[in-house]
Order: C-alpha cells, then sequence, then structure tokens
C-alpha cells in the first residue's frame, strides 16, 4: 500500500464512523444490544399498537377489574391486585439487576452474584405468577379463538401479548443464569470488566420496561 | 478510580426503584376513578413514559450515554408511542361503521 493509502485508512479507522471504534463513544456489545433492544421496542410496539385500534374498534370490551380479581390462596375478590403485585416484583428485579451492575463496576464478584441471583429469583417468580393467571384464565374458558366474556379477541390479544412478554422473561432469566455461572467461575474478574453483565441487564431492564406499558394499556386502561 | 456517586451510586437505584412505584400505586388508583376512558388513556401514556424514561435513564444508564446516542434511541422509541396513538383514530372510525354511523 502506499504511504497515502496508509493515512487515508488510519484517518477514516480513527474517525467516528469509520470502523475503527464503536460509535457513540458505546462498546460495540452494548451498541448492538441497545439495537436490538429497539428493534424488539418495535414488536411489542407493534403488538400494542393492532391491540389499541383494535379496542378503538369495538363498542364494548370485557372489564378487567372483574376478571383479574383472583388472587392465590386467597378466598376473596381483590380486583388487579394480582397482576400490580407482578409488576412489583419485575420493577423489584430491575432495582436488583441495577445493584448488580453497581457491584461489578466495584469488581465485586460475590455481590453481582447474590444480586444476579435476586433477580433471577423475581424472574421465576414472575413467572409463576403469569402461568398462574393463564391457568387461571383458562380455567375460565379463555381460548385464542373465544372466551366466556363475549369479545373473542380479548382473550386473543391477552394470551398473544402476554406469551410474547412472557417468553422474552423466560429467555431473560436464561441469559441471566447463564451470566450467573459465568461469573462465579471468575470469567469477568480475568477480563477486568463486569461489562458482560452490564449488557444482559440492559435487556433485563427492557423486559421491565415493556411489562411497564402492558402493564398500564392492557390491565388498567 | 472516582465515581459520580451522586448520579450513579446505590442510592440513586434505590430513589428510581421507589419513584417507580409511587407511580405505580397512582396509576393503580387513576384506574378506578370515575373519569373518562380517553383522559385515563392520556394520564396512562404520559405515566408510562415517565416510567420508561427513570427506567431506561437511570437502570439502563442511557441518561449518561452521549446525546446523540441518547436521540438516537429516544426517538424511535417515542415514535413508537406515537404510531399506537395514531392508529386509534381509524379504529374509531371502524367503530362508527359499526355502528352504522358513518365515517365520523
Amino acid at each position: 500500500m502506499t504511504q497515502e493509502a496508509i493515512f487515508e485508512q488510519e484517518r477514516v479507522l480513527k474517525s467516528d464512523w469509520g470502523g475503527g471504534k464503536s460509535p457513540f463513544g458505546v462498546s460495540r456489545e452494548k451498541f448492538t444490544m441497545w439495537i436490538f433492544i429497539l428493534s424488539d421496542a418495535f414488536t411489542f410496539g407493534g403488538l400494542l399498537a393492532g391491540y389499541g385500534s383494535l379496542r378503538a374498534s369495538l363498542p364494548e370490551w370485557p372489564s378487567r377489574v372483574e376478571i383479574f380479581s383472583s388472587f392465590p390462596f386467597i378466598n376473596a375478590k381483590l380486583p388487579l391486585m394480582f397482576v400490580s403485585l407482578m409488576t412489583f416484583i419485575l420493577i423489584c428485579s430491575s432495582l436488583t439487576m441495577a445493584l448488580a451492575v453497581d457491584a461489578g463496576k466495584r469488581m465485586d464478584r460475590k455481590g453481582v452474584l447474590k444480586y444476579l441471583g435476586l433477580t433471577i429469583l423475581g424472574g421465576l417468580t414472575f413467572l409463576l405468577c403469569q402461568a398462574y393467571e393463564w391457568g387461571h384464565l383458562i380455567h375460565e374458558g379463555a381460548r385464542l379463538t373465544s372466551n366466556p366474556w363475549g369479545v373473542p379477541l380479548f382473550s386473543a390479544s391477552f394470551f398473544v401479548i402476554t406469551g410474547f412478554h412472557g417468553s422474552h422473561v423466560l429467555s431473560g432469566v436464561i441469559v441471566l443464569t447463564i451470566m450467573a455461572i459465568r461469573v462465579a467461575k471468575g470469567i469477568y474478574d480475568k477480563r477486568g470488566s463486569y461489562e458482560g453483565v452490564e449488557v444482559a441487564g440492559l435487556y433485563w431492564h427492557f423486559v421491565d420496561l415493556v411489562w411497564v406499558f402492558i402493564f398500564a394499556f392492557f390491565y388498567l386502561l | 478510580m472516582t465515581e459520580t456517586t451522586h448520579q450513579t451510586g446505590k442510592r440513586v437505584y434505590y430513589r428510581v426503584w421507589f419513584q417507580l412505584l409511587v407511580i405505580t400505586v397512582v396509576e393503580v388508583v387513576v384506574a378506578f376513578l370515575p373519569i373518562s376512558h380517553s383522559l385515563m388513556a392520556v394520564l396512562f401514556t404520559i405515566m408510562a413514559l415517565m416510567k420508561g424514561s427513570l427506567i431506561a435513564g437511570y437502570f439502563m444508564h442511557l441518561k449518561f450515554e452521549r446525546l446523540g446516542f441518547i436521540y438516537t434511541l429516544a426517538l424511535p422509541l417515542i415514535l413508537i408511542v406515537a404510531l399506537a396513538a395514531a392508529l386509534i383514530p381509524d379504529g374509531t372510525v371502524a367503530l362508527f361503521m359499526r355502528l352504522g354511523l358513518g365515517y365520523y
């Protein structure tokens, strides 16, 4: 290569978008995860937008206060309390995830493991709660194409939207478990950085963020 | 290695967690208020965006990234919400047609 070509190549590689470094001062891994999260947000945005215009086109919609009023082990009607508890669990798991990342910044392996464990526990609890909800609704007669409350698309939206979200929670739990095993093995200590945990944490926070919108617009509104 | 602990320490995470909880409680209360559906939708949109901004800004650390990166992500996310809102009138047109009231 000529001298000019070498200089040109170096100039390009030093520039923001030349490929020599990751743009926006964010690491490649983190940037990739954010772009993936953006695409996943489009998926859920599409589902929720479809649900929204669907509901706007129907004269009536089943009362969530009536349908979502059961609570495990309690024989009384507690409208929307169980799903509020699920929201609380997910918010807490986001907190423990942030604390795990914070521990990672201090290279505190035991702290990372503790908070990752709590986050995984929160995710599993949420999945158990969602399974209970599904079981309860299916027991009442809700199916993908019909339900006892008059509007067939109600149960279809419920199962599809919460199903998509639940599968994201499940994959998040699996990812976090794998990360916990890697942390326990000391892989990030050796690397000198717990950024991998932070990147996995981004996905987990996204799962919580999606639930914020599902909770508000499917259950409450 | 110093950290701006007043921006990203454990305290901030607990504070954000508490703010998320408060907004959630307000959301549940609003759900039971005898107000119009459209008003409820507006309130929920505002509160959901507040919670989303808290999670993205502090838990996901987006607030402390470069401004260009924040814009790169925030704009499409806002537009998704705008898209969902923009499709509602089309839904109501279908409703009016179903009820035999024409196109408006």
